[in-house]
């Protein structure tokens, strides 16, 4: 095995090219004439000079030193990392779609315009709310919009005084994260022992400077939350808004509808629930949902139909103005799109149903082996911990190590920050019961290697193209860029 | 119900609700209160097969005029730039694209020793010391430009070109609303001022707005009128002062440019949808950001960089993570978390197979074609100067009718023209704003000249 794969820039050849463009057939510009003084650039740009050939079996080599949902099992808690079905990704590169450009006359984007404008209505209906922005790029983006919107309620009822967020203490990083770049003071709040809010900690922090809670909902340990209705009764009562992280909607599509639990905002990853693949870390979509009193406060432009034309509306005064360039991520939107029109509401509860199926069967194979915290019937994903594994020294980090040298992507891992040595799993509707059978027997055996051969689990992965990486040193003395 | 998505059986179902303990799927979600869940349906279109759904994006993608089918002039912050076929073959590639952020490095080497070499690319191309692995697109990297700006002076204003990006300035104030930092925008030289009408910042009204207060002078170049910047001029303003200079620069134009690092910019953002990405109706797009080495520890989103393994090999991870948002949580630098990582290999894709000499040679063209575009406009007398000063790629003129009234009959004749400036302008009422790439053809701009022309013969006068 090739274990090193040299930088594009090792490669390079003096004088090589890898590009093919018309000729000039135009009268040629002097640029010293035209652009004087510092303008042109002195020192060429430290480029490779590598043909085609070169770059494709680079990039070729490289990709084999990556593990993606096609290789295997992902069970990659909280990021759902479903099968990205191959139609959607032809549907995304159609030319008549994919080329256009975004500030073309309405009149000449009519299809992407009503794409848009259905994709709006699906997910309105699928979340419970009276519209949707497909404007966010991302979850982090959704919330940024989300909680722009509640300042910008509580602004427009002259109401300032409202400056806090809630989050539980179980929620994602970029929930608090967003909450404080829209101007919002946060405030954590814990979880009780069945792993749900501790409603008596919600009502103590309540009252009238309370802007809004957010929730993950199924929350990050894959529990419904149970008392939802009261979370949101209580919250409403005091005047604040509820705010819904959709990032867990693959548990309840077709099932429950965060509007009809009382939420005034919602969003949805489509990189997770519809089945939009994740590109290494990214481009996804963050589309947030409102209801009837946030609409007036949407970025803009929203989308119109009137009369079966589809406009773009720049004129809302309460709008909270644009989160991103133009219309949000629209290649990412149309395989989603694809997605729900070949699902179908049957084929989306049922993709709900045999997730939720799938986590619970590999949680009950793996509960006499390993703790888990909050050992109920889960949604989606379960949150199980490696304590008693980590007591013989063999942590969650040396488990998933070892998961690497199997041929399957670990588990979400140290998330979330409340259970010890945690190991999120999440398998996702598109996998086989073999697979899972498969995955269980490899848990379980390393969970019986942890116990008698502890030592056996410290040095995997042997079997990829890197052993374990020094962070630490990546950090301390950082190199970010190759120089020659 | 049977989904090709979904393999499990009947029979197995059965067996898996019984390991289970529960008797049927209704049973998996009694944690739902009762009354929430659903007793119907959701209202949404019957399912479709493959076949139907191909059948059913044709006849949308009918319905609108693309840009392969039309000749495209129109620019104004996403370009119609040539993309060499092999890029799609690797950003086609299921190792890379249904892969998610690499948090577990040994299995990741691919996606993040693409990101090192991106990182590198930029660096070179803005002559900084680092960039990160990508934001959302240009608009929302001038956003943090501005947070990180803010925060590392403690200072509370920003002072930001009018000739930049309309799109990027609704950002920036949508997204600084509530955060205490206040905006303000200074002109740009034009017609009024008869002595000077370069359609560069406004240097006289940049010396009265700037302060002890200012974080920061957001420029553009290209701005967004296609014009050169002085960026050095503005870095000694904002140096005066203690403020810093963020440049918004086209990555396109860097292959014959000074980099705005040499120039004096300390932090480089922009948009890289150019660098290999289709327009994509305005999305995905690829943010570009970049520093010099004071603010690396401050910079937004994930970072990619080099180390070793257990045996000395050299190895890649991301790093620098206690800026983010997983582990600060609301003290991060940004809440980004996913990216625009896929945007980000074509990026790499396409400048490794350009490279050094294909970057200049499409730069350069960009200028011939948009310069011999502009003089055969000027020529025939139907549109009339605007700004004077040396432009790339994109240009603007004043029109003998209304933009938009050319730009329905260019429809016609199949052409997709130029950017009315008459909304985002009011002061530029009746300018056009045009862009031509590498991509047109000597013929294609020669029809488009005759075609303005002959509109504008036959059209109404521009009041
Ligand atoms: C629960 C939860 N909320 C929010 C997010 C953020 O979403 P994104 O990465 O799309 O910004 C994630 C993604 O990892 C998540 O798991």
């Amino acid at each position: 095995m090739i274990r090193d794969e040299k930088l594009i820039f090792e490669k390079s050849v003096e004088g090589r090219i890898g590009y093919s463009l018309p000729a000039n057939d135009v009268p040629e510009v002097d640029l010293e004439v035209v652009y004087p003084g510092d303008m042109l650039r002195k020192t060429a740009p430290q480029l490779p000079e590598v043909s085609e050939v070169d770059v494709i079996r680079h990039y070729t080599n490289l990709s084999k030193r990556n593990y993606g949902v096609d290789s295997g099992f992902y069970p990659l808690g909280s990021c759902t990392m479903k099968y990205n079905p191959k139609i959607n990704e032809d549907i995304a590169s159609m030319e008549g779609l994919a080329q256009m450009h975004p500030l073309q006359n309405p009149q000449t984007a009519q299809g992407n315009l009503e794409i848009l404008y259905n994709m709006d209505k699906y997910l309105s209906e699928i979340l419970g709310m009276e519209r949707v922005t497909l404007q966010p790029a991302a979850g982090a983006q959704g919330e940024m919009t989300g909680l722009m919107i509640i300042k910008a309620y509580h602004m427009h009822r002259l109401d300032s005084k409202r400056v806090k967020i809630i989050v539980p203490d179980s929620s994602h990083g970029t929930n608090p994260a967003s909450a404080a770049l829209a101007g919002f003071e946060v405030v954590h709040i814990p979880s009780d022992e069945r792993g749900c809010v501790d409603i008596n900690a919600l009502e103590d922090i309540l009252d009238d400077t309370v802007a809004g809670l957010m929730l993950t909902n199924p929350n990050t340990l894959g529990l419904f939350e149970e008392d939802i209705l009261k979370i949101s009764r209580m919250v409403h009562d005091c005047g604040g808004l509820l705010y819904y992280d959709g990032a867990n909607m693959n548990a309840i599509m077709g099932i429950a509808r965060p509007g009809d639990m009382g939420f005034d905002i919602a969003h949805v990853n489509l990189h997770k629930t519809f089945s939009t693949p994740h590109g290494g870390g990214g481009p996804g979509s963050g589309p947030i949902g409102v209801v009837k009193e946030l609409v007036p406060f949407l970025p803009v432009p929203v989308i119109e139909k009137v009369d079966d034309y589809y406009t773009l509306d720049y004129d809302r005064p309460l709008s909270i103005g644009k989160v991103k360039s133009f219309y949000g991520n629209f290649g990412v939107i149309l395989r989603a799109y694809s997605y729900i029109r070949t699902m179908g509401s049957q084929g989306l509860k049922a993709a709900s149903q045999t997730a939720v199926l799938n986590a619970n069967y590999i949680r009950k194979r793996l509960e006499d082996l390993y703790d888990i915290p909050h050992n109920r019937i889960c949604m989606h994903e379960f949150v199980l911990s490696a304590q008693r594994q980590a007591k013989n020294g063999v942590t969650a980090l040396d488990i998933a190590k070892n998961l690497l040298d199997k041929g399957i992507h670990p588990p979400t891992i140290y998330f979330p920050l409340i259970v010890q040595e945690a190991m999120m799993i999440e398998p996702t509707e598109t996998e086989s019961p073999e697979t899972l059978d498969n995955f269980i027997e490899i848990m379980r055996d390393l969970a019986i290697k942890a116990q008698e051969n502890p030592e056996s689990l410290k040095n995997a992965p042997k079997e990829t193209y890197v052993s374990r990486l020094d962070e630490v040193k990546a950090a301390r003395t950082p190199v970010l860029r190759w120089k020659k | 119900m049977k989904s090709s998505y979904i393999p499990m059986t009947r029979q197995q179902q059965e067996a898996m609700l019984s390991t289970v303990d529960v008797k049927s799927l209704d049973e998996l979600f009694s944690a739902i209160p009762e009354e929430l869940r659903l007793q119907k349906d959701l209202k949404l279109p019957e399912p479709l097969s493959e076949h139907e759904l191909k059948k059913h994006m044709n006849t949308l993608a009918q319905k609108n005029s693309d840009t392969i089918g039309n000749t495209c002039f129109l620019g104004a912050g996403a370009y119609d730039h040539i993309i060499p076929s092999a890029v799609k073959h690797i950003t086609s590639r299921q190792e890379f694209y249904t892969a998610y952020t690499p948090y577990q490095p040994e299995i990741s080497q691919g996606v993040l020793q693409s990101i090192f070499e991106y990182q590198t690319m930029i660096a070179e191309l803005t002559g900084m010391d680092a960039a990160n692995a990508s934001l959302y697109d240009g608009a929302t990297a001038l956003y943090e430009a501005a947070l990180l700006a803010s925060r590392y002076n403690g200072r509370k204003e920003i002072l930001i070109a009018r000739s930049v990006n309309p799109e990027y300035r609704k950002v920036l104030y949508s997204g600084l609303r509530y955060s205490g930092i206040t905006v303000k925008e200074v002109d740009f030289y034009k017609e009024e001022n008869s002595n000077n009408k370069s359609g560069t910042i406004n240097l006289e009204q940049l010396q009265d707005h700037i302060s002890k207060n200012t974080a920061a002078i957001a420029i553009q170049s290209p701005n967004f009128f296609g014009i050169l910047e002085d960026i050095k001029a503005v870095s000694h303003t904002a140096k005066e002062v203690g403020a810093l200079l963020i440049a918004v620069c086209d990555p396109i134009s860097l292959g014959v440019f000074e980099s705005p690092g040499a120039l004096g910019a300390d932090i480089a953002v922009g948009e890289a949808q150019p660098l290999g990405n289709p327009m994509n109706f305005g999305g995905p797009l690829l943010g570009y950001f970049a520093v010099k080495s004071p603010f690396i520890r401050r910079m937004p989103g994930r970072i990619v960089g080099e180390t070793i393994d257990s045996q000395g090999r050299r190895g890649f991870v991301l790093t620098l993570q206690a800026r983010e948002q997983h582990i600060r949580r609301e003290k991060a630098t940004s809440n980004i978390c996913t990216n625009q990582a896929l945007c980000a290999l074509a990026a790499a894709n396409y400048l490794s197979l350009m490279g050094k000499e294909g970057l200049k040679e499409v730069a350069t063209q960009c200028i011939n074609k948009s310069v011999y575009t502009y003089h055969s406009l000027l020529e025939a007398s139907q549109v009339s100067q605007v700004f004077e000063a040396p432009f790339f790629r994109e240009f603007v003129v004043r029109p003998k009718i209304k933009p938009n009234a050319i730009n329905e009959a260019l429809l016609t004749e199949k052409i997709i023209g130029g950017y009315d400036l008459t909304a985002e302008y009011p002061e530029l009422e009746g300018c056009w704003l045009v862009a031509v790439t590498e991509k047109r053809s000597k013929k294609e701009i020669d029809d488009f000249v005759s075609k303005v022309n002959s509109i504008c013969q036959g059209g109404i006068i521009n009041d």
